[in-house]
Order: C-alpha cells, then structure tokens, then sequence
C-alpha cells in the first residue's frame, strides 16, 4: 500500500507537470492516443514474461516516432495519424492480452490500472523516469515555452524547433508509460489533462500553472487512493474522479474571471 | 534622406522565389535595402507581403534564390532579425504576463540553459517604458486589449536589440495610442540604425513617413523612393482591377481591411 502510494503521487506529479504542455499545445488527443498505443508493448512485455514498463516505454517511442513519420509534410493529417494508429495499437494489443488465459484480470489492471502490484523495482524504475521528465521540463523550460507559444519567435531565435518537439513527445511518451500502474492506459490522458486543466483556471503563468498542476496531481492521487480503498473500488477510477471533482469545484467557485489572482 | 546603397547592405535579397504549400508565391525578388532604412511593403492582399517576411527570418524556405544579412547569408547571425507578427498568429491565451513575453525578446542574448539576469530585466523593463506599458508588465497578456498586446509584441522586438526589424500590418487594427507610439517608435530605430521593414496597406502613410517603397505582388514591381513609386503605371500593375483612376490623373485604390481578416480580429480581439 505504502509503494502503491508513493507510485500515484510521483505519477499525479509527473502527469501534471507535462499535461501543462499538453493542455497548452492541445496534445489531449495525442496524450490519449499515446496511453492506448502502448498497449501492444505491455502485452509482449507480459506474454515475454519482461518488465512491463519496459515493453511500454519501446511501443510508445514507436508510436511517437510513426506518427511523426506519417505525418511529415502533411502527407497525413497529424491527428488522422495519431487515429489511424492508436486505434491499431490497442486492438493488436487487446489481441494480444486475450490469448492469456487469464487475461479479463490482467487486461483490467493494464487498462485500469493496479497500484497493489508495484514492486520495489517498478518504483525505482517511476522515480527514475520521473527524475528524467521533471529535469528535462525544467532545464529546457525557456525553450519549451516559446515553442508552445510563438512558434515564429522561435524560428527567429533558430531554436531547433522539431528536435524540441521530438524531445517533447518522448518525455510525454515517459510519462504515460509511468502512470500504467496507477490509472492505467485507460485513465492515463485523465491525469494529463485534468489537473493542468484546473490549474489553468487558477494561474497567469507557466510555472505557477505547473505547480498548481502539481499539487492538484499530488492530492488526487492521494485522496483517490484513500478513496479506493475504503469504498473498495478501482484505484485509477478512484483517482480521476477526485481529480474531476476539483475540476468541477475550481470551475464553479474559481474567484470570478480571476480577481483574487490579478493581485500578485 | 535618400537610400543611395551604401556597402556593406544591411539587408540584401538575391533573386529568391519562394513557394508556400506548393504554390509559388514570390518570384525572383531582387533588392538591397541599406543600414537604417524604412522600408513600406505594399501590395494587394495575397501578393506575398507575410511570405517575403517569413521567407527573411528563415520560417519559410527558398525555392531559389539567396538572402544575405551584413553581406553573410541568412541563419549566420542569431540575434539580428526580430519579426511582428500579425495578431492572428499569437496564442493569446498561454499563461503568461507581458513582463515574460518581453524577456522572451532575451533569449537570444543568452546561453541554452542560461536564465535571464539583471542586465535582461533592465532592457525588457526599458523598452515596456518606452512603449508606455510599463505598469502592465505583471498582467496576463489575455488581459490587455489589442493595441496594448501590439505594444507588448513591440516592446518584445525592441529587447531582441535587432539590426533589421520586420513588422507584418502593426497598422491595422489598432487604437489611435498605439499608431502613435508604434511611429514614435520607427524614429527611435532610425537613430539607432535599426533597417526596418513595414507591410502596410495604408499607401499614405508609406508615402509620407518611408525613405523607400517596396511593391510587391508576386513579383517585384518597383522599389525606391515613394514618389518614384508610387506611379498610374506601376499602381495599375499592382492593383490591377481594384484601382479607379479619375479623369483628373488621381488613383484611388480600394484595398483596406480584407473582410475574412477584419472578422477574425473581432474574434479574436475579446
């Protein structure tokens, strides 16, 4: 419970911070996509009897790096490629699962997560990937941040704008890969975007929005686990819908059109 | 004051064509625009004013051609080029305040990891003075109303410390306050040397505050002094069919505000 707990902190952080970006660049579809697509890994990884995270983090490097392949100079539309291939990876990865024999307990905690099964390793591997996303947002946040909102500064800068946003889709692909074991593939693009959602709400810049993000990630995660286990429901659910409700809360009773924050 | 080339050129474009999503746009561009110069992009809508801006700060590559600043070719010098949008092309709703988008104007005075310092602040402090916005620096730009986003975005250009200055249309759709400051601005420029490059649709304005006259639809149609320019002749080339010439040898042209833009900056200005 205690290693189930700190994964789902360290994963509500991480999904937070980078559904900051997400939220901002209007990646949503892309970070659901990417949740689903990493499916087929899992269930390699499973039947191979290898690291989970591991089979995961290989299809979502492929996913990424495909759909930039399919979409480059606009042969496919982006989002036509993120589609056609999300909706692929999970049906291979469904495929897949269901020639386990036990495979509606197993497809539920992939798809939905289980916090219950992290291991020692699974924990060290979270924080490590974690460690790599959180340094990489913040030492190229100056970067990140003009490519997100003036693409044309950027070029007049010469920042090298694809590398970036290549760079951008693997720490994105990290993260999902990471929050497998709590929300699952199915809730994954949840942790995402919800809590950056309601934090852009509350803020005016970026990284008070990525802290905001942060804690409301941090005290889902908390909260939602508590939940799930005294109501003894599925943890990720339990999770995302605390999520959704202070979503719904700060949506409702947020100081009006921002007074409370124009202060600072 | 005349623009007689002086060497080095600040800015000097050899014969570039440029296509955008597969269609040519501009054709064989000649022209050298010297240190200091006010240069007005005129044009009718669709003649390739933003290309040719976009084609000189390297968004768009050349199907032909060459660009070269301080006599170096393009993409040589880091800092040298800043560039105005048009108010369509900004997000106006990422989080961040007017002080942020000026110390973006920074970033290509610093190293990759380098954060911005004393010195940073002091200039994008400065230029939000001279814009007259300086009390707006803590505001989220979502707050501001056109004219003082325009400003910010200026304020931006002016902290970048560049030698060659493109604006794309910084006089349509504005309030009076920031025409006016948006002018006052283009004489400090001058006396720091700064080439600055204007699309306008105000052919007034062009003649009457710009040393040259760039006309442009597609291909180059004239560049030189306004009067030398602004001729029946070469308006009826650029124009074509949206120009009246009265009796008496006056030309009106009928070229403001494009309807699909004008609808979306309403849109988008709230």
């Amino acid at each position: 419970m205690v290693r189930g707990l700190l994964a789902s902190v360290m994963v509500g952080i991480l999904c937070a911070v980078m559904g900051t970006y997400v939220v901002l660049r209007g990646m949503a579809f892309l970070g659901d996509a990417m949740a689903h697509a990493i499916l087929p890994g899992v269930a390699i990884a499973y039947l191979l009897h290898g690291n989970l995270l591991i089979g995961a983090m290989i299809a979502a490097v492929i996913i990424a790096l495909s759909i930039g392949f399919f979409s480059k100079g606009g042969t496919v539309k982006e989002d036509t490629a993120i589609g056609i291939l999300f909706a692929a990876a999970l049906s291979l990865g469904v495929a897949l699962i269901s020639s386990i024999q036990t495979y509606a307990v197993d497809l539920s905690h992939i798809l939905f997560g289980n916090v219950l099964g992290v291991s020692v390793s699974d924990l060290w591997l979270t924080a490590g990937l974690g460690l790599v996303v959180l340094a990489s947002v913040a030492l190229f946040y100056k970067q990140f941040m003009v490519i997100s909102f003036d693409p044309i500064l950027a070029a007049t800068l010469r920042l090298p704008a694809e590398l970036l946003r290549n760079l951008m889709l693997v720490l994105l692909a990290m993260t999902v890969v990471v929050s497998l074991q709590t929300v699952g593939v199915g809730l994954a693009a949840a942790m995402l975007i919800t809590p950056a959602a309601t934090s852009y709400l509350l803020t005016r810049r970026l990284w008070p929005m990525m802290l905001v993000s942060a804690t409301i990630g941090a005290v889902s995660s908390l909260v939602g686990l508590y939940l799930s286990y005294y109501l003894n429901i599925v943890s990720g659910s339990a999770i995302v819908l605390t999520a959704t409700a202070i979503f719904l809360l700060v949506f409702l009773f947020r100081p009006k059109q921002g007074l409370l924050w124009k202060k600072r | 004051m005349d623009i007689l080339p002086e060497s080095p050129a600040r800015l000097d474009v050899d014969n570039i064509s440029v296509a955008y999503n597969g269609t040519p746009v501009l054709r064989d561009i000649t022209f050298q625009i010297p240190h200091g110069a006010r240069v007005a992009v005129v044009g009718p809508n669709g003649a390739g004013k933003s290309t040719l801006f976009k084609a000189l700060v390297g968004l768009l590559p050349l199907s032909s051609g060459k660009i070269f600043i301080h006599n170096l070719p393009l993409g040589h010098h880091l800092d040298c080029v800043a560039y105005l949008p048009q108010r369509e092309e900004v997000d106006w709703h990422f989080p961040v305040t007017v002080r942020d988008v000026v110390l973006m104007g920074r970033f290509g005075h610093q190293k990759w990891l380098q954060r911005s310092g004393r010195l940073d602040r002091e200039i994008a402090m400065n230029s939000l003075q001279q814009m007259g916005i300086s009390d707006m620096a803590d505001h989220a730009i979502s707050e501001l109303s056109g004219g003082q986003q325009q400003r910010v975005f200026l304020s931006r250009a002016l902290a970048q410390e560049p030698h060659i200055f493109l604006m794309d249309e910084p006089f349509t759709g504005v309030d009076s306050t920031t025409q006016e400051a948006t002018l006052v601005l283009l004489d400090h420029l001058r006396q720091k040397k700064v080439t600055v490059l204007i699309s306008t649709h105000d052919l007034n304005l062009a003649s009457s505050r710009f040393d040259a006259v760039l006309l442009l639809n597609h291909t180059l149609i004239a560049f030189g002094d306004p009067l030398s320019v602004f001729t029946p002749e070469n308006l009826t080339k650029a124009f074509g069919p949206q120009m009246l010439k009265l009796p008496d040898g006056m030309v009106l042209v009928d070229d403001c505000c494009p309807p699909e833009e004008s609808s979306d900056r309403k849109g988008k200005v709230n």
